[in-house]
């Protein structure tokens, strides 16, 4: 296959970026679409310029470190599936394809695709765990959780972190991925005593890194790559209503 | 040097606690005052960074991802072990003990394992506490699923996502902790070297990945969880940064490299497809619960595998080990598919690769939902469907990872797979401590060497990564620690830092200095298929002096040839590449070494020279029954210290899964 790639590069956080196009051929279908920019990497450097620097690590859609903007969507054209598993052969012969990075400004730009998505574990910091010093732990089948509390926490729990869910919002909000933690934990047993108060605390991280607010728009869920419903948000808002309301 | 395990006297099962009650305390005043460097925040990282500090010390974290979520642990995908015998069927602390040992082809340390086994069911109560949300049955309780070489379910799991998981569990301990202010998180940042000063580990120099920037850490103590070095074969299970840069650099500091040559190759992997490949795919060990595993019995036979009557089909796990069938141990399993494939029954267009059917499974399990229905007499159409539905509640995402990879449906074919490498049971050799050979300095989860011997057993590496991070160090680092509370904070201007960090940046110069001919990645994979083809799967002593000299040829082309893009004082990831692999070229050579020096076969470490009539691997006890500790002796030098292993409890034989 041959393809255009308009690809946006930027050397640092404080430099203006733009868009490059590169031609590249000799593309097969069966390369995933990062290995497509490795044969263009590798080319890059063989002609003594600079290759294009982008997130990944388990290339195999669970790390959550991809992250590109392909053609106007987070994670490309295929639902359910992250950069890094996305195909060539979900392209034409041809195909101009246009590659931009995360676009939110809590979500600074590192370098070319690379962005500090640093705040999401900030949000976490704030309340996404539930406080069992280790050593503490009772006998787990002393708490016995009907298994379609384990799975509706479980199908939460599956969020990897991405960001693309706040890429594709046109505030962007994070409240996909405040809530399927929030939402995770809340639906167990376990995490009840601290319920309200992770909520509050979580959403008050969440605005604090200065994303926006939810209006509902539901791109997130449309795009994210584990298929996070967005039910989590109306949970997590749920709880947020309850939370303020007993704070008064 | 000699080696001292420090194994606690006593009876194997009292070890564990007898120590546990007499080991040295640090008072938690003096804790808060004490300084702890844990590199790396996968399962082992998270879970011992996350428990030091909610016990008072003061740390710091490292990880080279941007978010120390995406440690490659994240990508496990089976399950996690632990003796609990919920089912039922006759589990013990004893009989995880004995498999492990047994599956490791008694090439592990008894008192190790038998602490892992101890504390196994601990790690369960542990992650459902912290709201890890495990797979459960209708009446709430957990559910569990069986792995190779054993004849129990003991392995819990989260879909085929439990590494995941718990590692999300780990992370959120650890988060907790950072937002408390009792962890400093150090994320994007490269451990480069160890500081030692008199003899011990007290700090680290790292590169912040970002800026460029190298900086000094101090540690009264220096805990590596740095995960495996797979990746030295370029091509693997392994995430894309996975390396052996940090365990290289405490090696070359004086900590010996336990059992460099043991490496774990995956039976079920989707094939490799061409050049372009970057990393190859693990099909979870926990498919062959369900999957059958077949090649045609003719050779080369091309019809399409549906078209393939049963009779004509050779299910030749089931047919070599009847008592274990499909569930064999990975080392047994990946070698039967390579021997099939190089007797030219290979399938798929490569030819190397063989099937994993999953059609029967499908009938076997409709039928039993079509009675829970209280369907009569349903249609084979119906059954198929009920089947297909449990199949997707089992292995839903594996099966449509699959299917974007190679673009076929697994529920309609069956798969193609083929072995590929996953593990390294080697690593850093440390005592029952996990303290390495270099005082202060600790290593845990797949960096260490311990616990698995020659072979590792599936679902076991979870358990061995939150064994050493949750209830191990914890303890064992106090016994050094208790001494270390009249050490104040070392400044990180002592000369020891200022030195270590100028041969950190010589080093980097003379790589960005090279300004060769060829990128980072065409040296990596002519490295890995050496390593892949004569230190791989099947290994001889002809092959592996060549493999030697080849590694030593490929390292000098590659300090002389290679070309580093940008400055050393960006974000720079050819960079990054380029530092990782100069260390793989020179674990390579250790790997070689060790292989060749090892005259026998053992687990993962098939020397073809060593073999019995049928084809299994011929251990020899009375001469290899030792774990080998390699000290480095400058460059391309390595002297081997032996640490026998000594079986009280076990009665060590033949390994059989007939
Ligand atoms: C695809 C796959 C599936 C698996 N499935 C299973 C399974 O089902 N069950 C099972 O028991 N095991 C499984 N395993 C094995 C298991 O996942 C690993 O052995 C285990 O998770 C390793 O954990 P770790 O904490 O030791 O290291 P890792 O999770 O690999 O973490 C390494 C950490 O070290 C950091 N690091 C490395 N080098 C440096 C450096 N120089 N400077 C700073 N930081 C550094 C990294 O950033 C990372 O945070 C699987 C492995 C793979 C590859
Ligand atoms: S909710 Fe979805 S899109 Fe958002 S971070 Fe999680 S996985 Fe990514
Ligand atoms: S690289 Fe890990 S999810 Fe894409």
């Amino acid at each position: 296959m041959k393809l255009k790639l308009k690809v946006w590069r930027q050397q640092n956080s404080q430099s203006e970026g733009g868009f490059q196009t590169y031609d590249v051929d000799d593309i097969s279908p069966d390369m995933s679409f990062l290995e497509m920019f490795d044969v263009l990497n590798e080319r890059l450097i063989n002609e003594g310029g600079d290759p294009i620097a982008f997130d990944h690590d388990c290339r195999e859609g669970i790390c959550g470190m991809c992250s590109m903007y392909i053609n106007g969507r987070p994670h490309g054209p295929n639902r359910g599936v992250t950069t890094c598993q996305l195909h060539m052969r979900s392209f034409h012969d041809g195909e101009s394809i246009v590659v931009e990075p995360w676009r939110a400004s809590s979500f600074p730009v590192v370098k070319d695709l690379v962005v500090d998505r640093s705040a999401f574990d900030r949000i976490i910091a704030a309340g996404g765990f539930i406080s069992v010093n280790t050593g503490n732990a009772q006998d787990a089948n002393s708490i016995p959780i009907g298994k379609d509390i384990a799975d509706s926490s479980f199908e939460a729990a599956a969020c990897i972190g991405c960001g693309a869910c706040v890429a594709a919002c046109p505030n962007s909000s994070a409240a996909l991925f405040t809530s399927a933690k929030i939402s995770q934990l809340n639906q167990l047993p376990q995490g009840q005593p601290e319920r309200y108060r992770r909520t509050l605390d979580m959403v008050h991280q969440m605005d604090k890194e200065g994303f926006g607010g939810c209006s509902n728009t539901g791109a997130c869920e449309y795009e994210c790559p584990k298929e996070i419903s967005i039910e989590n948000i109306a949970r997590m808002n749920r709880d947020y209503i309850k939370a303020s309301l007993c704070k008064d | 040097m000699s080696l001292d395990a420090k194994i606690p006297p006593g009876e194997l099962s009292k070890k564990w606690s007898d120590y546990k009650s007499k080991v040295h305390l640090v008072n938690p005043a003096n804790r808060r005052s004490i300084e702890v460097i844990v590199v790396g925040s996968g399962l082992a990282g998270s879970s011992a960074a996350a428990t030091l500090a909610e016990m008072g010390y003061k740390v710091k974290v490292f990880c080279f991802q941007d978010s120390p979520r995406r440690a490659h642990s994240i990508a496990a995908q089976g399950g996690i072990n632990a003796a609990k015998n919920y089912q039922n069927d006759g589990d013990s602390v004893y009989r995880l003990f004995y498999d492990t040992v047994k599956g490791g082809d008694y090439r592990s340390r008894e008192a190790n394992v038998h602490r892992l086994a101890e504390v196994s069911g601990n790690i369960i109560d542990q992650c459902v506490a912290q709201g890890v949300p495990f797979a459960r049955e209708y009446g709430g309780l957990l559910s569990n699923r069986s792995f190779g070489g054993v004849q129990v379910q003991r392995t819990f799991y989260a879909a085929g996502q439990t590494g995941q998981q718990l590692l999300l569990g780990a992370y959120s301990a650890l988060e907790r902790q950072i937002g408390m202010g009792k962890i400093k998180m150090y994320s994007r940042h490269e451990m480069l070297d160890v500081v030692t000063i008199d003899g011990k580990a007290r700090g680290i120099i790292a590169r912040n990945l970002i800026t460029g920037e190298l900086e000094r850490h101090f540690g009264h103590a220096v805990v590596l969880c740095t995960g495996g070095y797979g990746n030295v074969f370029y091509l693997s299970t392994n995430a894309m940064g996975s390396n052996v840069t940090a365990a290289w650099k405490a090696h070359k500091k004086g900590a010996f490299f336990g059992n460099p040559c043991y490496t774990q190759i995956h039976p079920t992997c989707i094939p490799v497809s061409g050049d372009h490949q970057s990393k190859l795919t693990l099909m979870s060990e926990s498919l062959r619960n369900d999957g059958r595993i077949w090649v045609p019995k003719k050779k080369d036979d091309n019809r399409p595998a549906n078209q393939i009557p049963e009779d004509e089909r050779d299910y030749y796990l089931e047919r070599r080990y009847p008592a274990f069938g499909n569930l064999v141990p990975r080392d047994v399993a990946s070698r039967a598919a390579k021997e099939r494939c190089d007797e030219g029954y290979g399938v798929g267009a490569s030819k190397m690769a063989v099937y994993l059917d999953f059609a029967s499974a499908i009938k076997r399990y409709g039928k039993i939902e079509a009675n829970k229905h209280h369907l009569d007499n349903p249609t084979e159409a119906e059954v198929i469907t009920l089947g297909k539905e449990i199949i997707k509640e089992k292995y839903g995402n594996l099966f449509d990872m699959y299917k974007q990879i190679t673009g076929e449906d697994p529920y309609e074919v069956p798969m193609r797979i083929y072995p590929a490498v996953h593990y390294t049971m080697g690593g850093l050799w440390v005592d029952y401590n996990l303290m390495t050979t270099v005082p202060g300095m600790y290593a845990l989860g797949e960096c260490n060497f311990s616990d698995h011997g020659a072979n590792r057993l599936g679902a076991s590496a979870l358990m061995q990564g939150l064994a050493d991070g949750y209830f191990v160090i914890p303890y064992t680092i106090g016994d050094y620690l208790s001494g270390e509370i009249r050490t104040p904070a070392i400044p990180t201007d002592h000369q020891a830092f200022v030195d270590a960090e100028n041969s950190v940046r010589e080093r980097i110069e003379k790589l960005m200095n090279v300004k060769g001919k060829h990128s980072v990645d065409h040296f990596h994979k002519k490295l890995g298929k050496v390593m892949w083809n004569k230190c791989g799967m099947a290994r001889n002593a002809q092959g592996l002096k060549e493999a030697i000299e080849e590694v030593q040829q490929i390292r000098e082309e590659f300090w002389k040839d290679v070309r580093i893009p940008g400055s050393a004082d960006e974000f720079n990831p050819e960079l990054e590449k380029a530092g990782r692999l100069a260390d793989f070229l020179e674990l390579a050579e250790l790997m070689c070494i060790d292989a060749l020096d090892r005259n026998e076969s053992c687990g993962g470490h098939f020397r073809e020279e060593y073999q019995t009539e049928e084809g299994e691997a011929l251990r020899d006890d009375e001469n290899f029954a030792f774990v080998s500790a390699w000290e480095f002796k400058g460059d391309g030098n390595f002297e081997l210290h032996k640490e026998p292993l000594v079986y009280e409890n076990i009665k060590i034989a033949q390994r059989s899964y007939k």
